[in-house]
């Protein structure tokens, strides 16, 4: 009996999922980042992102090192401690039909990279900027990072005492035009916001909450699996139709927000706090000030706006990517430097 | 023997009680007080009547109140390095105006405001005493904008008594304001009015006078710093980014006015970026970001943002990205003479950061190699996937320098070796750092090539020959070994040096960057004044070429003359060459924050040679 082999399912770009695949990871077993860089990829498998098209930059970190665990037809750039922000910056003038996607952490982000993080952010270069959120130092042994909660506790018994900086707070403050939290364990709402981020034409920042096994999954930490499964708090359920779908499951009119994207596709926010609009960024800052206030990890998407003017826009850039751009067209003519001369006589 | 148009002519004598085309005019004020115009057009005026000129702005860190000194060099023979010695004083400034008139040497001439009464200072010294206020009356200027044409008085009255052509002052006046009539016309009558009264009311006493002539016929009057932004857009620069830091702003500044009327598409769209980084961090970070994806990008800054850079200039050595930073040298840290010139950063930048990295530098001594350099430093980044200092400094970047047009740049670019979709389909991959062509320089590929075996993974020193991940001794040893050979490449491929030699001499001058002017007339100095005949080589580039350890072997003992005090290029040089000729190399170290100046540089080599 003869068999006909399966065709492998490809998306639709041609591609299957083993052409979005990257080395073997060398984090640790359980480790959140692991999770996330798999709804990476499926993101993008999903979406049909061409490979070569996107490229990856990070930081210094455990979640810096992920970018070479997902995507191996990708460029990537893992650069210094706390300034893939201006890396990314470069490489988005320098070639703006990239994808660019950069991964860091909260230490990479909050502390060292604090700086280039906000002007990022108020620059709404477009990208995807996604932190893996443990709310501690894994490469150097566990030491507390700024986003820890007030009163989380290390292995050894030490307790933080400041204040964690809010990152979503303080992109949607300054300008980022999708923020979002999620958590690693969440898979239906991070692939959803992930799926959407690339939809999105403007900053996306997404800070995930990514468990540390190794370091900070214990009782006591605010960053743990089994704090996130009882404290989390969805403010809306997320899901996604990409614009190459149908929509195939309609809402009770009321009960959902949709919010069409850059590229056409939907996000699709069902409500479970009746007035929240994400569109309004004075209710985003309100709203997240209110869950800190009240003890609660806010997820969901916080903000959402698709047609601010991005970074590039701006710039009044020409639509090809200025790194190839030929001789003839960077270098003036002869007649340009004798005027340029002329003026200096 | 190698010579070049930067070397200036022996002077002649010219026989007559005048000094003719050969002075130094110092203009005392208080900074904000709007005399760079006036100094421009005094300087423009000399220019015009054909005769060499140099002008370098002395002022403080401040906007508005404390001192300033502008000096304007007149010289027949094309001596354009700073004079130490002030000819003619323009006193407009009550502070200083009795220290500036104590140091004037017996025999110079005083322009002063009347109610100083300077004259009463010193009896060996020509004094000019000019009413400004009263003149200011006198022609009916409106008392709010007397504060704005005040200074202009003092350009008629120089222009009386050293016989420059109003003529000329007036098309140097319309050219300073080409946009603002009424503020010409203004400006005119105040230059006018001091013409005038200085005819009616103070006789000639003094010897100085200028002659018209034919030593500036078709040449630019043009700052390093603009000269280095109109190379960096004739070179393609296509990504740019900065943070404000003086000395080195104004060149990112006028890089975007040049690009903004040259790079702007036929649709209306740039074909350049331009962002201002919220710190020098930031700004190499981007330009490294932009390199690694191909563009030529680069940043300019001075030593306290190549600080700063530390840490992203040794990635750049490691993961092979191209890059271009222009470091206008000036004396730091923080508060330290951020307004005062040096080359003190040459040792710093080229050893810049932690690990083994030593970077390519290039040293443009005039604003035409300001301008050639800025092409250059694209060419070496992207053939050796590296970053490139351009180590230029405030005197050259912020101070007026008279020049040749620039040539149009005729080579073509130089991209390096980049692989594209094509190359991959033919060769079937790559490897990031192998060393296929024994340079020591790997092929690199662009994100966004569409081929499915175009991207590699970039990450620090720890990489194998694939670009992958590795801690292997083996791996790490090899990869700096071609570090190494790749940079023994560059040898060959920095600018050479400019030797200027009579094969006789057995002493030899070694000089860079700015320092050059002084050393050309040093040399006459020595050899008119003493007899002394000195070869002279200037180093254009790092790592050196074969040419300058041939230099030192040919001369007994050579003095390397550089503005910094710890001999910065001269310890680099002990670095490179052999034992046996370290000792012939000797310093002579110029380090008040002001630009280095013939006489100086003479008195302290015939000190050393005993005489």
């Amino acid at each position: 009996m003869s068999t006909t082999p399966v065709a492998p399912k490809v998306n639709r770009i041609g591609l299957t999922v083993l052409e979005y695949k990257g080395s073997k990871t060398t984090l640790c077993a359980g480790c959140g980042h692991n999770v996330i860089s798999e709804r990476i990829l499926e993101a993008m498998y999903e979406m049909g992102v061409q490979p070569e098209r996107l490229a990856k930059l990070s930081g210094i970190g455990c979640s810096s090192k992920t970018p070479a665990y997902f995507m191996s037809r990708s460029h990537s750039f893992n650069s210094v401690h706390g300034r893939m922000p201006s890396v990314a910056t470069g490489a988005l003038l320098a070639n703006r039909s990239l994808v660019g996607l950069g991964v860091s952490g909260d230490g990479d982000t909050a502390s060292i990279g604090i700086g280039q993080f906000v002007h990022l952010m108020r620059r709404n270069l477009p990208m995807i900027y996604i932190i893996e959120d443990n709310g501690v130092y894994g490469l150097t042994k566990g030491q507390f990072s700024a986003t820890a909660d007030v009163g989380s506790k290390l292995k050894s018994g030490v307790v933080n005492e400041l204040p964690p900086i809010d990152t979503c707070l303080l992109a949607v403050q300054l300008g980022a035009t999708f923020v979002g939290r999620s958590f690693s364990g969440d898979k239906k709402q991070l692939s959803a916001m992930l799926k959407a981020a690339i939809a999105h034409n403007g900053t996306v920042m997404l800070d995930v909450v990514s468990p540390c096994v190794t370091f900070n999954d214990h009782e006591g930490s605010t960053k743990s699996y089994q704090y996130m499964k009882d404290h989390e708090e969805p403010l809306h359920e997320v899901s996604f139709v990409p614009h190459f779908e149908e929509i195939d499951v309609e809402y009770e009119p009321g009960s959902a927000l949709d919010v069409r994207m850059h590229d056409g596709s939907h996000l699709r926010l069902r409500k479970l706090e009746e007035d929240y609009d994400p569109r309004d960024q004075g209710m985003a800052m309100e709203r997240l000030h209110d869950a800190h206030q009240k003890g609660e990890v806010l997820t969901g998407v916080f903000y959402v706006n698709p047609d601010k003017p991005t970074f590039l826009d701006m710039l009044n850039m020409t639509e090809d990517p200025l790194a190839t751009l030929p001789q003839d067209r960077v270098r003036p003519p002869r007649e340009a430097l004798e005027a340029a001369m002329a003026e200096l006589r | 023997m190698v010579t070049s148009d930067l070397v200036v002519q022996p002077p002649q004598n010219s026989g007559s009680s005048h000094v003719v085309n050969d002075m130094s005019i110092s203009v005392a004020t208080v900074n904000g007080s709007g005399s760079q115009s006036s100094n421009s057009v005094l300087l423009r005026a000399i220019f015009q009547m054909g005769v060499p000129v140099s002008g370098k702005n002395l002022f403080p860190s401040n906007i508005a109140g404390l001192p300033t000194w502008f000096t304007i060099r007149a010289n027949q023979h094309g001596y354009i390095a700073r004079k130490k010695e002030i000819d003619f004083l323009v006193a407009m400034n009550p502070e200083t105006a009795k220290d500036d008139v104590m140091s004037l040497a017996p025999g110079s001439s005083v322009v002063f405001d009347e109610p100083l009464k300077l004259s009463e200072l010193r009896t060996d010294l020509v004094f000019y005493s000019v009413p400004y206020d009263k003149i200011l009356v006198s022609v009916g200027v409106e008392a709010k904008v007397r504060k704005l044409v005040r200074n202009m008085i003092y350009v008629g009255v120089v222009a009386q008594i050293l016989d420059i052509d109003m003529k000329e002052v007036e098309i140097a006046i319309q050219r300073q304001f080409s946009k603002k009539a009424k503020a010409a016309a203004l400006n005119l009558s105040a230059a006018k009015a001091g013409f005038e009264y200085a005819k009616a009311s103070l006789p000639k006493q003094d010897r100085f006078l200028i002659e018209r002539s034919n030593k500036t016929a078709g040449k630019i009057i043009v700052d390093g710093n603009s000269a280095a932004a109109l190379g960096a857009v004739f070179a393609g620069v296509t990504v740019v980014t900065w943070y404000p830091i003086t000395p080195s702003s104004s060149l990112v500044e006028t890089l975007i006015e040049y690009a903004k009327e040259y790079r702007i598409g036929a649709d209306g769209k740039s074909t350049f970026a331009v962002v201002q980084a919220e710190d020098e961090l930031a700004a190499i970070g981007m330009v490294l970001g932009a390199g690694w994806a191909g563009a030529r990008a680069m940043t300019a800054t001075a030593g306290p943002g190549i600080s700063l850079m530390a840490e992203f200039a040794g990635y750049s050595y490691y993961a092979e990205i191209p890059a271009v930073v222009w470091d206008v040298q000036r004396v730091g840290p923080s508060t330290g003479l951020p307004t005062r010139t040096a080359q003190c950063d040459v040792l710093s930048t080229a050893f810049l950061s932690h690990g083994d990295t030593k970077h390519i530098l290039l040293f443009p001594a005039s604003v035409e190699e300001c301008f050639t350099m800025a092409g250059d430093a694209f060419d070496l980044a992207e053939r050796f996937q590296t970053v490139v200092f351009v180590m230029s400094d405030l005197d050259l970047g912020m101070n007026n320098w008279m020049a040749d047009p620039f040539k149009y740049p005729e080579r073509p670019l130089d991209r390096g070796k980049v692989l594209g979709k094509a190359d991959l389909e033919r060769l079937g991959g790559f490897q990031r750092y192998k060393d296929v062509d024994g340079d020591g320089i790997g092929y690199r590929t662009l994100p966004g090539t569409d081929h499915p075996g175009a991207a590699y993974f970039t990450r620090g020193s720890g990489h194998n020959e694939k670009a992958q991940y590795t801690e292997k001794p083996d791996d790490y040893a090899n990869n700096m070994e071609r570090l190494n050979r790749k940079f023994e490449t560059a040898r060959s491929h920095v600018p050479r040096p400019e030797l200027v030699a009579s094969g006789k001499s057995k002493i030899g001058i070694i000089a860079y960057g700015t320092t050059h002017w002084a050393i050309g007339e040093s040399r006459d100095q020595l050899r008119g004044e003493y007899g002394l005949e000195m070869d002279y080589l200037r180093l254009r580039g790092f790592p050196f070429s074969k040419e300058v350890h041939e230099f030192v072997k040919a001369h007994d003992r050579i003095y390397v003359v550089e503005q910094n005090r710890d001999a910065q290029m001269l310890t680099l040089l002990k670095m490179d060459l052999e034992p046996a000729l370290l000792t012939r190399l000797r310093s002579i170290s110029h380090m008040d924050g002001l630009p280095a100046d013939a006489r100086s540089v003479t008195d302290h080599i015939m000190t050393m040679e005993g005489k």
